[in-house]
């Protein structure tokens, strides 16, 4: 699905990730995790294609394809998602509108018309309802006095109308009190199958608990610096990550 | 050598007023005012850049000009070519004009029950002659260009709402220019009133239909009578040859509620002199703006709120987006008067320059002399925010969508206070075109 090549990126000038490798198939979840400051949000943000951050070298490539020249909305029609960490509030758009013109967006670049009204007023119900979202909720200003919870649970929404073949979750368990969590890991599990593909980012294992990873990395300064199975994400609980950086030092 | 040219257009002007004052078909009363008028725009002139309300706006380039003050050529307009330019999907009273002269044929007035109809018939008409002796040139201030246009108009609409009365419509003027006169000069002139608990809705349009250029000076005086309410929707979406001044003078008595909606989306030079006269409490004014703009085109929303009585309210929001080397003006002043106690006065000016070449100058004025008063002003200047601009980008809405989709949201909310879902719809898809993309918007 994704696979992510020698990896080197810039914020303003100064190097954040210093090397990435990584590759995820189709079917599985990723977890990526590691002390604040270590490069997540950035390498998931150069994944999406934001113009700010420079790739310097590297290569990344979805399903065969290179897609680091592309556009971010050109590669969200290629079918990458970004859960945001901090999602922007937009006032004067509505959610329904906005989800709207992303998915007739996306529609018209593949040659397709616009989605009928009809077929778009199910898909929004149905997936509205996986995650418990209210339907006043939807004629509402994109992320506008949203709470945390219900700012990430838009975006999960949007995830799910949106079908990305791989969808990285930026800290998406942050601001969620324990029901809000259920549901949104809930979502996402029910989205998940065997041809799309998750990266998870956290600070912590509870999300972990919702949504199983099938393989844990651990980012550190720029690199990933150790990978392992879920049970790496418990030990980073309980042990931080102290000892990873003590096991560099011996190597 | 500007001084001079001045005096070259300001002379014809003023020479072409006697050739064809003994053509004036009013009442005695009018003729006076007329006479008057003429001597008034000899001694005032034309306004001059170092007057302070016009430091950002210069009208040089466009009195450099010659021009024909008379259509001579009547041309009949089919319908079927214009009805874009109408507010067509809802019934309406139309008053039109194409190059400053009535076109009954395109027009739908009325005398029932209410009065919408043309200046010139109220001008000759004696029943109503009160009418214009209390209103008629007693609400626009003396000006230059004011005076210009009373010596000078004939033609406009004139409304009467009498009292108790809520206009069954509303009622569309419109002014067409042909382009057949080049360079033609029309001084539109309409007169409004709104009787006590009367209600009317007014659409008022401009619209140039060749590249030839012209040049309105319109003026508008507006009466509205106690606990009157009037919404009024300007839409400027004009070719870039086509200058506009348009002075709009509202006097507004007890509890009434008067709203004009300006939307400047295209003109060569657009000024916009607004004015409102509260002289009765618990009034409301609002005061509402929408600018999209690009080229060299220029826009400048000059606006006044007088409050002098006690107990009201004014809210002033204009938005404005300036493209590539537009210009934008807004210069708004609030002036509260000693008596005028519990005011609660709000003005707000964002912009968005979407251009490094583009220019906005956005000055508040609030002149406040009452002590107890809630007045506040607001004014910002920036660009499309780029965090929002990748949102929408990282959920596949291409970069021109997304900026028009921003720029729609930016300007969404002057848009929701408009009650007429047409003008709505009709603003969405002029702003659409503007911005190149076909989306719909209205959600």
């Amino acid at each position: 699905m994704l696979k992510i090549k020698n990896l080197h990126a810039n914020v303003e000038g100064k190097e954040i990730l210093k090397g990435i490798n990584l590759e995820i198939k189709a079917g599985e979840v990723h977890a990526i995790m590691g002390p604040n400051g270590s490069g997540k949000s950035t390498l998931a943000s150069v994944i999406a294609g934001k113009e700010e951050y420079e790739q310097t070298e590297g290569e990344i490539i979805l399903e065969n394809e290179e897609i680091s020249e592309l556009e971010a909305d050109e590669r969200a029609r290629k079918g990458v998602f970004l859960s945001f960490q901090y999602p922007v509030e937009i006032p004067g758009v509505s959610v329904t509108n906005f989800i709207k013109t992303a998915i007739n967006e996306t529609r018209k670049a593949q040659g397709l018309e616009e989605m009928p009204a009809k077929d778009m007023l199910k898909k929004i119900k149905e997936k509205s309802e996986l995650l418990e979202i209210k339907r006043g909720f939807l004629s509402r200003s994109l992320n506008e006095g949203f709470s945390g919870g219900e700012k990430k649970r838009n975006e999960i929404f949007q995830m799910a109308m949106l079908e990305p073949k791989f969808a990285m979750l930026d800290e998406t368990d942050s601001g969620l009190d324990i029901d809000a969590l259920r549901i949104v890991s809930n979502g996402v599990n029910k989205l998940k199958t065997k041809d799309n593909a998750v990266m998870v980012i956290t600070h912590y294992q509870r999300l972990l608990n919702y949504i199983v990873p099938d393989f844990v990395h651990v980012l550190m300064d720029g690199k990933i610096v150790k990978s392992g199975g879920k049970e790496l994400a418990h030990k980073l609980e309980e042990h931080g990550y102290d000892w990873i950086k003590e096991e560099m030092k011996m190597a | 050598m500007n001084e001079l040219r001045f005096m070259d257009l300001k002379d014809k002007l003023i020479s072409s007023f006697y050739a064809y004052e003994d053509h004036l078909q009013v009442t005695d009363q009018v003729h006076d005012v007329k006479v008057q008028a003429i001597k008034d725009f000899e001694t005032l002139g034309f306004p001059k850049k170092k007057e302070e309300a016009w430091k950002y706006t210069s009208l040089n380039k466009l009195l450099k000009q010659d021009y024909n003050l008379f259509a001579q050529v009547e041309d009949a307009l089919d319908y079927k070519e214009v009805k874009k330019y109408f507010i067509h999907e809802i019934d309406t009273y139309t008053i039109v004009f194409v190059d400053g002269v009535y076109a009954s044929q395109l027009s739908s007035t009325t005398h029932d029950k209410i009065d919408a109809c043309l200046m010139s018939s109220a001008m000759e008409k004696d029943k109503y002659a009160d009418l214009l002796e209390k209103y008629f040139n007693k609400i626009a201030p003396k000006s230059g260009l004011n005076a210009l246009n009373t010596a000078f108009a004939r033609q406009g609409a004139f409304i009467n709402i009498p009292k108790n009365t809520v206009a069954d419509k509303p009622i569309q003027i419109i002014n067409f220019s042909t382009g057949k006169e080049n360079n033609l000069m029309i001084q539109p002139r309409n007169l409004i009133v709104v009787g006590e608990n009367a209600q009317v809705e007014i659409i008022e349009r401009h619209q140039s239909l060749t590249e030839n250029p012209v040049f309105t000076n319109s003026v508008t005086e507006i009466f509205v009578d106690k606990r009157g309410m009037l919404d009024f929707y300007k839409i400027q979406n004009d070719t870039h040859h086509a200058s506009l001044i348009d002075n709009t003078f509202i006097k507004q008595m007890a509890e009434t509620h008067c709203s004009v909606h300006t939307f400047s989306l295209g003109g060569a030079l657009t000024r916009n002199n607004l004015e409102f006269y509260q002289k009765g409490e618990h009034s409301n004014s609002i005061l509402k703006g929408v600018t999209l703009i690009e080229g060299k085109q220029h826009v400048d929303h000059n606006t006044l709120v007088h409050h002098t009585q006690p107990n009201c309210e004014s809210h002033q929001d204009y938005k404005g987006i300036y493209d590539e080397k537009s210009v934008g003006v807004f210069n708004g002043k609030v002036l509260v008067e000693k008596i005028a106690q519990k005011i609660n006065a709000y003005q707000s000016n964002n912009n968005i320059l979407a251009h490094d070449d583009a220019t906005i100058n956005s000055k508040p004025q609030l002149e406040i002399f009452a002590d107890d008063v809630a007045c506040s002003h607001g004014c910002t200047i920036g660009q499309l925010d780029e965090e929002a601009l990748f949102y929408l980008k990282s959920r596949g809405i291409p970069a021109k969508e997304a900026r028009a989709l921003l720029t729609y949201a930016f300007a969404n909310n002057v848009l929701e206070s408009v009650k007429i879902g047409a003008i709505k719809k009709r603003i969405n898809k002029l702003i659409a075109n503007k911005l190149n993309v076909n989306l719909g918007f209205d959600l």
